[in-house]
């Protein structure tokens, strides 16, 4: 019994041994990246990954950067902050990489910081919330809008339907809280008085309870919801079940078919902020990001059958921003990367027009997201 | 009553039930093999998985709920054949490191096998929600209650009206003695591993158009079904049926009345509290240990 | 007796010897990362060992008091300024004070209930620190201070190595010297029978109290020291499957032994670096091998070798 132990552990160790020596291969570009593949974000992590395997192999097939191949070392740090540090460590002192592109979530993103910073690696961050740039990190950049900018898209669509009452529903999460404190903060600017607060955990099988507390409260006209994954999709039929007569908004976060598909009829008319990617057939054609937004979806489509999220998208983005990044500095230099991300000007990727400075290392303005309303199971461009 | 406070009993009984039902599983586990079976919400999780994925390969839904609980009853026995039967002889602790790793294997299975999305299933009949006194339920609530309610008269019957049940049970109390009245208490084990995984891959097909499913939904049905077997009293199905109810009316009216932010917690510290004042759980067997 | 203890200086001196060796394989920063977390671990797990191993306890929450440990640490330097030797060990006394608190319910369960209500123990304290946003910076969790002795601060790994290290050999110094003393053996007598051991005169409650206590306040300084270490903590610190991974640790490793808890930080902390580059199929391959470790070990990874060592020379 034993000795079939010890041959197998000698077969798994030879295939980890193998796996390894692979990864110190010709000189080629290293692209690193840790994403929460499994766990609780692979909702987000799993497209995210599947978006850099196909771009970097595409990139790889056209003929490389500055003439040499990308290699893609990536990890699934499982959703925990601690095997994100460990993973980007070992990114930076093991792999030696040029660039990271990666962090699924605020949570590990803002827990391999320190690392990177200490390091001096160029890192474009795929979290979502504000705090990871700003304050501005050195090396830290991002894709994803940030849920203070998809907030207050949410509240300029309410202003112009004279909504002033809210009742706010909000997840366990990084993000969800994230977004809760920026409804929160937000809203004394805007005019919008949160008439309910109430939250729920990870993983819930009913959300009624809240929802019926937010349902009584007093001059309700519409209801926010912040958080993703399947969570969002409960929010959305208990919704419905109550009956619950106002409108529901819905953060960035559910911006994937799953979430339409998941909540059959219940996510009907549902509003959101979402990167136009997800409309991009609705885009007029002078819309720059027509063309990249269609191309991405078919080709994601083509390579996985299964339709975009935007998530994925922030990862198409990041290693795009990347990419350019190291072109127009020509070589992998850390500070000519650094200086090439800083001065990127109308970079036209998935998430928006990408303009970044010294001091704004998202790029990203409110233009950049569109408002749209999800109308016999499809996402309708709102004008 | 208030429609708000049915509101949340009607929450309660419909999570207090879906907790129930994946107690009923650690129960029965517990009651032949004294193991407390950590991949239980795996079973739940690939019922609702292999339904959705059957139901998309075009299956008609009879067949593939069949189809599913059959798979998961094989999963089942295969974890009982392959990794509890050799360790019969070892510790509590390393048989809950064994189920924990089966759980973990099975779910990194099930994200190989399928993929790591979440699905919806379509409900039994419908999701036009009844009102009753001004508070609402769905009709799939209806379902996941009713087929409580079925199960728990079914086992009821068949642990104490058929003879092979009454050897389940008396292998339950005393395994040795069984043993020698001639029951054949490595069938008993096998068969309380295919009973649990039916009836975890029942719950799960039951609940997957109310919460959806994903190759992770067993983690937490796990914990909650655990803690609805503990509160009712490991060792007594009719146990971990309450138990599920107390959990689950506990979550719905801290949800309501007290804060959302600390529904689980409360939920804890009611179990809590029900473990100190009755060690052996609400209507567990006092533990007499043999000295 | 005597036999006994030059054993135990025996094996603390070779456990000396390859933590001053080891540096000697490690080449980079991320190395050293490897081997500090698993010291770190190992802290928690021999004190749990204890718990666990040799009073033959259940504990699904030692997470909590790691977590409590790291944020008491986080909270005192980040928000209040202390300094991190100070707030190391108040923080230490503050988790003992509450585990004695809630030793004496919770430790009059027993095998799963007792699992449970540890497990309760550790989820309440998760969601308190989730939900306590302005304190603990929420879900997203808070950057930490570094550790800062005689007024410098510690970043650096081989300097981190060597702190480990030393917390670690001291640690596996007093386990040792408890496992072989009278209250060692009064453990034992309660992993055998708890009725029986209190008809012997030991005090079954006091001794599961204290050896609860003393595991809790060592998980406590290991959540400091880490919390330090990686300058960031977050909730799952205190999460529920960061409790079952350290159990699994000791488990895996061998209960009722210093050394196999020890070997089971090493193992579980190495193994997900290794099976890292599997990608999809790490988990099935992770949840194999523990499996198939416990069921051909059940006793665990070092007791059992003992075990065949003892047979092989014996024949």
């Amino acid at each position: 019994m034993f000795r079939t132990f010890f041959k197998t552990s000698l077969v798994a160790i030879a295939l980890v041994a193998m796996f390894i020596s692979n990864a110190y291969a010709a000189d080629t570009i290293k692209i690193g990246t840790f994403l929460s593949v499994t766990g609780p974000a692979s909702f987000l992590g799993d497209p995210e990954m599947k978006t850099l395997e196909l771009y970097v192999d595409r990139i790889n097939k056209a003929g490389g950067v500055l003439g040499k191949q990308i290699e893609l070392i990536a990890y699934d740090d499982a959703t925990d902050p601690k095997n994100a540090v460990s993973f980007v460590k070992r990114l930076i002192h093991e792999d030696k990489v040029d660039i990271i592109v990666g962090g699924t979530t605020t949570g590990n993103t803002m827990a391999v910081i320190q690392e990177v910073e200490r390091a001096g690696i160029p890192f474009i961050s795929l979290g979502g919330a504000s705090v990871i740039i700003d304050p501005v990190k050195k090396w830290v950049f991002k894709t994803p809008h940030t849920d203070r900018l998809a907030v207050s898209k949410v509240y300029e669509d309410m202003k112009t339907r004279g909504i002033s009452k809210i009742g706010l529903i909000s997840g366990s999460g990084g993000f969800d809280k994230s977004c809760r404190k920026n409804a929160i903060d937000l809203s004394a600017a805007a005019g919008i008085t949160i008439v309910a607060d109430e939250t729920h955990g990870k993983g819930d099988t009913d959300m009624t309870p809240q929802l019926t507390k937010i349902k009584n409260a007093e001059g309700l006209q519409a209801v926010l919801t912040c958080g993703f994954g399947s969570d969002e999709v409960l929010v959305a039929k208990n919704f419905a079940q109550l009956g619950i007569e106002v409108p529901l908004y819905a953060s960035h976060g559910v911006a994937s078919s799953s979430y339409i598909t998941g909540a059959g009829g219940a996510a009907e008319n549902v509003r959101l902020p979402a990167a136009a990617v997800l409309v991009a057939g609705q885009l007029p054609d002078d819309n720059p990001q027509k063309a990249i937004g269609l191309a991405y979806r078919e080709e994601y489509k083509k390579a996985y059958n299964e339709p975009i999220s935007t998530f994925g998208g922030h990862a198409y983005d990041g290693l795009f921003l990347a990419v350019d990044a190291i072109k127009r500095a020509g070589s992998t230099d850390p500070e000519k990367v650094l200086a090439a991300l800083e001065s990127t000007k109308s970079f036209v990727g998935v998430d928006g027009i990408f303009n970044m400075t010294a001091t704004d290392h998202l790029g990203l303005d409110s233009a950049s997201f569109q408002m749209v309303e999800i109308k016999n199971g499809d996402w309708q461009l709102l004008q | 009553m208030s429609a708000e406070l049915l509101q949340f009993i009607f929450s309660g009984i419909t999570v207090g039930a879906i907790y129930a039902l994946v107690g009923l599983g650690f129960s029965i586990i517990y009651n032949a093999s004294q193991v407390i079976n950590f991949a239980q919400g795996e079973f739940v999780m690939i019922g609702g998985m292999a339904t959705v994925s059957l139901l998309a390969a075009g299956l008609p839904m009879p067949v593939a709920i069949v189809l599913a609980i059959l798979a998961t009853i094989v999963v089942g026995m295969a974890l009982e054949k392959l990794a509890i039967e050799p360790a019969r002889s070892a510790s509590i602790v390393t048989l809950i490191i064994i189920t924990i790793g089966a759980s973990i294997f099975l779910r990194g299975l099930a994200q190989i096998v399928w993929d790591r999305n979440f699905h919806p299933m379509s409900s039994f009949s419908g999701d036009k929600p009844i009102n009753i006194g001004g508070a609402s339920i769905v009709p799939q609530s209806l379902w996941v209650l009713g087929s409580t309610v079925v199960i728990v008269i079914a086992l009821w019957i068949f642990f104490h009206r058929t003879r092979f049940g009454k050897a389940i049970l008396a292998t339950s109390f005393n395994s040795d003695v069984a043993r020698l009245m001639g029951i054949n208490v490595r069938f008993v084990l096998l068969f309380s591993f295919a009973l649990a995984a039916m009836l975890g891959a029942i719950a799960g097909i039951l609940i997957t158009p109310i919460i959806l499913t994903s190759y992770q939904v067993g983690v937490l049905l796990g914990l909650k079904g655990f803690s609805a077997a503990i509160v009712g009293g490991l060792g007594n199905p009719m146990g971990a049926i309450a138990g599920g109810f107390v959990v689950g009316i506990a979550e719905s009216m801290t949800a309501g009345y007290i804060s959302s932010d600390y529904k689980d917690a409360v939920a804890f510290i009611i179990i809590l509290l029900v473990l100190f004042l009755r060690p052996q759980g609400l209507f567990g067997r006092k533990i007499s240990e043999r000295v | 007796m005597k036999r006994l203890a030059h054993a135990r200086t025996g094996s603390l001196l070779v456990l000396a010897l390859v933590m001053v060796l080891l540096p000697l394989l490690l080449d980079n920063p991320y190395r050293y990362d490897i081997v500090i977390r698993i010291g770190i671990n190992a802290i928690v797990c021999v004190g749990l060992n204890l718990f666990v191993g040799y009073a033959g306890q259940i504990s699904l929450g030692h997470a909590g008091f790691f977590a409590l440990g790291a944020y008491g640490s986080a909270i005192l330097t980040s928000q209040y300024s202390w300094p991190s030797l100070v707030a190391l060990p108040v923080s230490a006394l503050v988790v003992g004070v509450l585990a004695f608190v809630v030793a004496r319910p919770i430790l009059r369960l027993k095998g799963h209930y007792l699992a449970m209500g540890t497990l309760g123990m550790g989820v309440i304290i998760f969601l308190v620190i989730t939900h306590e946003t302005s304190l603990t910076g929420g879900p997203d969790g808070m950057p930490v201070p570094p550790l800062s002795i005689a007024g410098i601060d510690v970043y650096d790994e081989k300097t981190w190595y060597w702190i480990i290290a030393g917390v670690l050999l001291l640690n596996v110094w007093l386990a040792l010297n408890l496992v072989g003393s009278p209250i060692g053996r009064a453990l034992r007598a309660i992993h055998g029978s708890e009725p029986a051991a209190s008809v012997l005169g030991i005090n079954v409650a006091r001794y599961k109290a204290m050896v609860f206590v003393i595991s809790a306040v060592i998980a406590s300084v290991a959540g400091s020291l880490f919390t330090h270490y990686s300058g960031f903590i977050t909730p799952s610190e205190a999460g529920f499957l960061h409790s079952v991974e350290l159990i699994t640790m000791v488990v895996l490793g061998g209960m009722a032994s210093t050394y196999g808890a020890l070997v089971g930080a090493v193992i579980l902390t190495a193994l997900p670096q290794f099976l890292a580059v599997l990608h999809d199929y790490e988990m099935v391959v992770f949840g194999a091998v523990l499996m198939g470790t416990m069921i051909f070990m059940p006793k665990g990874i070092v007791p059992s070798i003992i075990d065949l060592l003892r047979r092989r020379r014996s024949s």
